[in-house]
C-alpha cells in the first residue's frame, strides 16, 4: 500500500459550508500538483445543511490509484491525520442533525495526528472544553474568529489559505507549502496576497502536544439504534409526553410548567452562544417565552422564565425581544462548562448566582460567528488583524 | 437548436483539461461539450448538483442553451420531450420520488422515439424521505423502453454521457436513455476527471438529426394520436426492434469512443474484475464496486479465488453475454441495492433478471444468491462483502443457502 492521508474539516452548517469545501478542494488540488491523487466530499448525512449545526467535509489523498481506492472503501474515514475546526465552540463536541449522540471533536484524530482550531483562544483554554483521549495528539491554533470566508456576501478574511498553510506545516508529507502557494497563486482571486497569508500562518503555526488524559472527562450519552422488529410499523414515531410542574429547590414545592421535550436530540452542539438570565430584574412580561422559536423556556413557579439548555439553539431572539436591559444577555458558548438550569442554580443560592451572572456578563465574550448588529464587522476588524499577525 | 457559437480560446479546442468534480458535475461538463440546446431542471437531492453546475455554466456564458426550471418533474420531462421532437438536443434528470412524479411523461417518451438523455441521481424512494442511494427509482422504467446504464466513477459518468448522446440519437435507436449515478457516493464526491478536448467531441458526436420525424411546419406529421387495438401491437413491435438493435449500436459507439478519445472500456455491458481464475463471483451495479474490489484484493491475498462483475447496461440486458461470462463459476453472489417486494424468491430486481438470463442462455446453473445490502444509502462495507463472499463460497461447495438474505441489517 502507498501513502494514504485523510483530513476532515468540521464547521458550522451552511455558514461555513463554502469555506470547508474550499479547504478540502485546496488540499486535493495542491497535492495533485505534487503527483498525488485525491477526493473531496462532504458527509452526505449533513446535507441539506442546517444553520449552525456541525457538518463535516473530507479530503482523501493517496500516492496512487489503488491506495486511493483503499481510502475510498469506507466512505467516511474513521480516522484522520488532521482535523480542522472552523469554529472553536465546536470543541465542546459535535452532533450532526442526522445522528444520535455527541461525539468529541477529536474522536477521529489518529494517534499523533493534529487538531487545527481557528480560534482567538490559546490551547489551554480549548483543552478545558475538549474531551480527553487515551492516545496523544497535537493541538494547534490558527488565530482568528469563526469565519464565513467563501460565502459570497462575506469579506474574504483569508481563513481558507491560512488553514492550508497550517496543514502544510502540520503534515508536509500530505502536501508541501510550496505546492499550496503555487495553487493559491494560480487558482484563487487575489492569489499573491493570499499566498503571503498562507506563508505567514505556515511559519507561525506551532502545535502543542496533548498527552493522553488531558482534557475533560465528560461521559457522553450513548444511543442504541433499534432493531427492525422493535420499530413501530408505518414509518411512525411516538410523540413526547405532556409536560407539568417542576420542583423549586428553595421551597421544595411543585410549580410552573416545563413542557415535554425531545429526549433524543439535544441542541448542545448546535449553539455558539447561550442566553444568561437575570431573574431579579425580570418583569415577567412573557415575551421571551412567547417568541422562542423552539419553545425552550420553562415557566417557573415564581412566574419568571428559565431557558432549557437542552433545547436552546442560541438564536438570540429572546435577548432581542426582552425589554429590560441586560436581563437576558447572549454569551459565547465557550465560556460555559455545563448545561445546568440557571433558575435552579439561582433558587439554590441567589447571591452566588448574582455574582456568577455579573462576572459572566462582564467578562464573557458576547459574540460568536457572524454579525448580530450593524457595524460589528468594523468593530472587530482591528483586533482580528492584530491576531492574524500572530499567526 | 443553438444559433450562437460562443467564442472559445484557440488552445481550449484541442486541450484536454482536468477538473475536480463529482459524477453529476462531470455529466454537466459532458452536456456542455455536447452543446445541448434545451435543459430542464427541478431541484431534488442528489441529482440537483448537475442542475446547479449547469446553471453556473450558463450564467458564466460557457453554455448557450435554454435552461428552464420547470414547475415540477412531470413538466420537466414533458418539456424536453417536446423540445426533442422539435429537433433540440436535450438534457434533464431527477432522483427518487421526483423521478416518480415525472412517471407519466417518462412512460410515453420511448414509444414516440424521442432520445432524451437524463441523469438519475439514484435515491431511495419515499417513504421514509431518505436521501441515500437505492436503485429502484431508475429501475422503475425498465419495462417501458428506456435504456438504462449505471456508472461508478466521475470519469465514467462523463464518458458515458457523451456515449449516451451518440447512442440515443442514432436513428436506429431514438429512445430515451437514463444514466444512473449513486446518490452521495457519486453525485456528491469530487474526484479528478479528464475533460476531453472539444475538438474530439465534435468528431465523435454528429448533430442530432430527427429526419422525417421532426416536428416542424415544413414536415406535416401528427405525433401521439389516440389508437385502438388495431394498431398498438405493431407500435410495440417497433420499440421491440430497437431493443434487438441496441447491443450492436452500443458496441459500435464504444469502439468509436475508444478510437477518438483513446480511453478503453472494453466490453461495454459489464466490467470484469479478477474473474479469470475465480471460483465465485460477486455481481452488482454502481459505486459498491469500490468496497467490493478492495475486499476482493484482500481475499485474494488470503488465497480465496473470488472476482466481481459490475453491470453497466441494465437495458438492454445483455443476457447471452452475461450468461456466457458467468456460467463457468461455482456460485454467484448478487449485491442488490434495490427491492422487489413479492418477487420470485423475494429477490431484488438484479438477481431476478440475472437468474432469468442464466436460465435461458447458460449451459450450467450455478446458484445465484441475492444479498440485499446498502439500502437507504447505508454503506456496503468491506466486512459486509467478506460475509457475502463467505456465504457464496458455501453455496459453491454444495451447501444450500437462502436465495435472498439481508446484510448489514439491525435485527
Amino acid at each position: 500500500m502507498g501513502q494514504l492521508f485523510a483530513v476532515e474539516v468540521v464547521g458550522r452548517g451552511i455558514f461555513q459550508d463554502t469555506l470547508a469545501k474550499n479547504i478540502t478542494r485546496g488540499i486535493v488540488l495542491a497535492a495533485h500538483s505534487e503527483g498525488k491523487l485525491g477526493l473531496s466530499f462532504g458527509r452526505y448525512g449533513d446535507s441539506p445543511e442546517r444553520n449552525g449545526i456541525p457538518a463535516k467535509k473530507f479530503a482523501i489523498v493517496a500516492s496512487d490509484e489503488q491506495t486511493l481506492q483503499l481510502g475510498m472503501a469506507h466512505y467516511e474515514p474513521a480516522q484522520v491525520d488532521v482535523c480542522v475546526v472552523l469554529d472553536d465552540t465546536l470543541c465542546k463536541g459535535i452532533e450532526s442533525w442526522a445522528w444520535n449522540g455527541v461525539h468529541p471533536i477529536n474522536q477521529t484524530v489518529k494517534r499523533g495526528g493534529t487538531l487545527i482550531v481557528v480560534s482567538t483562544r490559546e490551547p489551554d483554554a480549548l483543552l478545558k472544553m475538549i474531551h480527553r483521549r487515551e492516545q496523544p495528539y497535537k493541538l494547534g491554533i490558527v488565530k482568528g474568529r469563526a469565519s464565513f470566508s467563501g460565502l459570497w456576501v462575506y469579506k474574504d478574511d483569508h481563513t481558507d489559505v491560512r488553514v492550508l498553510g497550517a496543514i502544510a506545516k502540520a503534515l508536509p508529507e500530505l502536501v508541501g507549502q510550496e505546492a499550496i502557494e503555487k495553487y493559491i497563486q494560480a487558482k484563487l482571486k487575489n492569489g499573491a496576497l493570499k499566498a503571503q497569508s498562507a506563508r505567514r500562518t505556515f511559519e507561525l503555526f506551532t502545535p502543542v502536544n496533548v498527552p493522553p488524559g488531558q482534557g475533560i472527562a465528560e461521559l457522553l450519552p450513548h444511543f442504541e439504534l433499534l432493531k427492525w422488529e422493535d420499530m413501530p410499523d408505518g414509518v411512525t414515531i411516538k410523540g413526547q409526553p405532556q409536560g407539568g410542574p417542576f420542583e423549586d429547590p428553595a421551597t421544595k414545592k411543585l410549580g410552573g410548567f416545563r413542557p415535554g421535550r425531545n429526549d433524543k436530540f439535544m441542541k448542545y452542539t448546535t449553539r455558539t452562544m447561550r442566553p444568561v438570565v437575570n431573574f431579579d430584574t425580570c418583569t415577567k412580561c412573557t415575551l421571551c417565552w412567547l417568541n422562542c422559536p423552539d419553545g425552550s423556556f420553562d415557566v417557573t413557579s415564581d412566574g419568571t422564565y428559565d431557558v432549557d439548555l437542552k433545547g436552546c439553539c442560541g438564536c438570540g431572539i429572546c435577548a432581542a425581544v426582552c425589554p429590560v436591559e441586560n436581563c437576558i444577555t447572549m454569551v459565547n458558548e465557550a465560556e460555559f462548562r455545563d448545561n445546568e438550569s440557571q433558575w435552579l442554580r439561582y433558587r439554590r443560592d441567589e447571591a452566588a448566582y448574582s455574582q456568577w451572572l455579573e462576572k459572566t456578563i462582564e467578562l464573557g465574550e458576547k459574540t460568536a460567528h457572524g454579525f448580530r448588529y450593524r457595524g460589528q464587522y468594523q468593530e472587530e476588524l482591528p483586533a482580528a488583524l492584530e491576531l492574524a499577525q500572530k499567526g | 437548436m443553438a444559433t450562437i457559437t460562443l467564442p472559445v480560446k484557440e488552445h481550449e479546442e484541442v486541450l484536454e483539461q482536468e477538473a475536480l468534480i463529482t459524477g453529476s458535475e462531470a455529466i454537466a461538463v459532458a452536456c456542455k461539450l455536447a452543446n445541448v440546446d434545451v435543459v430542464t431542471a427541478y431541484p431534488i437531492r442528489p441529482y440537483d448538483t448537475v442542475m446547479q453546475y449547469m446553471s453556473q455554466l450558463v450564467a458564466d456564458g460557457e453554455l448557450d442553451c435554454e435552461f428552464i426550471v420547470a414547475d415540477g418533474e412531470h413538466s420537466q420531462f414533458e418539456i424536453v420531450k417536446h423540445a426533442s421532437a422539435c429537433g433540440a438536443r436535450v438534457f434533464s434528470g431527477s432522483s427518487g420520488v421526483g423521478w416518480m412524479y415525472a412517471m407519466e411523461a417518462l412512460t410515453v417518451t420511448p414509444a414516440l422515439r424521442i432520445p432524451i438523455v437524463a441523469l438519475v441521481g439514484n435515491r431511495t424512494l419515499d417513504d421514509p424521505g431518505a436521501f441515500g442511494v437505492e436503485h429502484n427509482d431508475a429501475l422503475s422504467v425498465r419495462d417501458l423502453g428506456w435504456m438504462l446504464v449505471w456508472v461508478d466513477n466521475a470519469q465514467e459518468a462523463l464518458d458515458t454521457a457523451l456515449i449516451a448522446y451518440r447512442v440515443a440519437e442514432d436513428r436506429r435507436m431514438f429512445v430515451p436513455l437514463a444514466i444512473s449515478c449513486d446518490g452521495a457516493f457519486l453525485t456528491h464526491s469530487q474526484s479528478l476527471v479528464k475533460i476531453p478536448a472539444p475538438e474530439k467531441v465534435k468528431k465523435f458526436l454528429p448533430k442530432y438529426n430527427r429526419g422525417e420525424l421532426l416536428l416542424h411546419p415544413d414536415n406535416v406529421i401528427s405525433v401521439a394520436p389516440q389508437a385502438n387495438e388495431d394498431w398498438v401491437m405493431e407500435m410495440r413491435r417497433q420499440n421491440y426492434a430497437v431493443t434487438e438493435r441496441a447491443p450492436g449500436v452500443i458496441r459500435e459507439v464504444y469502439a468509436e469512443f475508444e478510437r477518438i478519445f483513446g480511453r478503453k472500456y472494453g466490453n461495454p455491458f459489464f466490467e470484469e474484475y479478477r474473474t479469470e481464475d475465480a471460483e465465485v463471483v460477486l455481481f452488482g451495479m454502481g459505486t459498491l464496486s469500490t468496497p467490493v474490489k478492495v475486499t476482493i484484493d484482500k481475499l485474494r491475498q488470503q488465497g480465496k479465488k473470488v472476482g466481481f462483475v459490475r453491470l453497466r447496461w441494465f437495458r438492454p440486458f445483455a443476457g447471452p453475454e452475461i450468461a456466457k461470462a458467468l456460467e463457468r463459476f461455482k456460485a454467484i453472489g448478487v449485491i442488490e441495492r434495490d427491492v422487489s417486494f413479492g418477487s420470485p424468491d423475494l429477490s431484488g430486481v438484479v438477481a431476478t433478471e440475472l437468474r432469468s438470463a442464466l436460465y435461458s442462455n447458460a449451459k450450467t446453473r450455478p446458484p445465484v444468491l441475492d444479498f440485499l445490502c446498502g439500502l437507504g444509502g447505508r454503506e456496503v462495507t468491506v466486512p459486509d462483502v467478506e460475509k457475502i463472499t463467505e456465504i457464496t463460497f458455501q453455496a459453491a461447495s454444495g451447501k444450500p443457502q437462502p436465495l435472498t438474505q439481508w446484510i448489514g441489517l439491525r435485527g
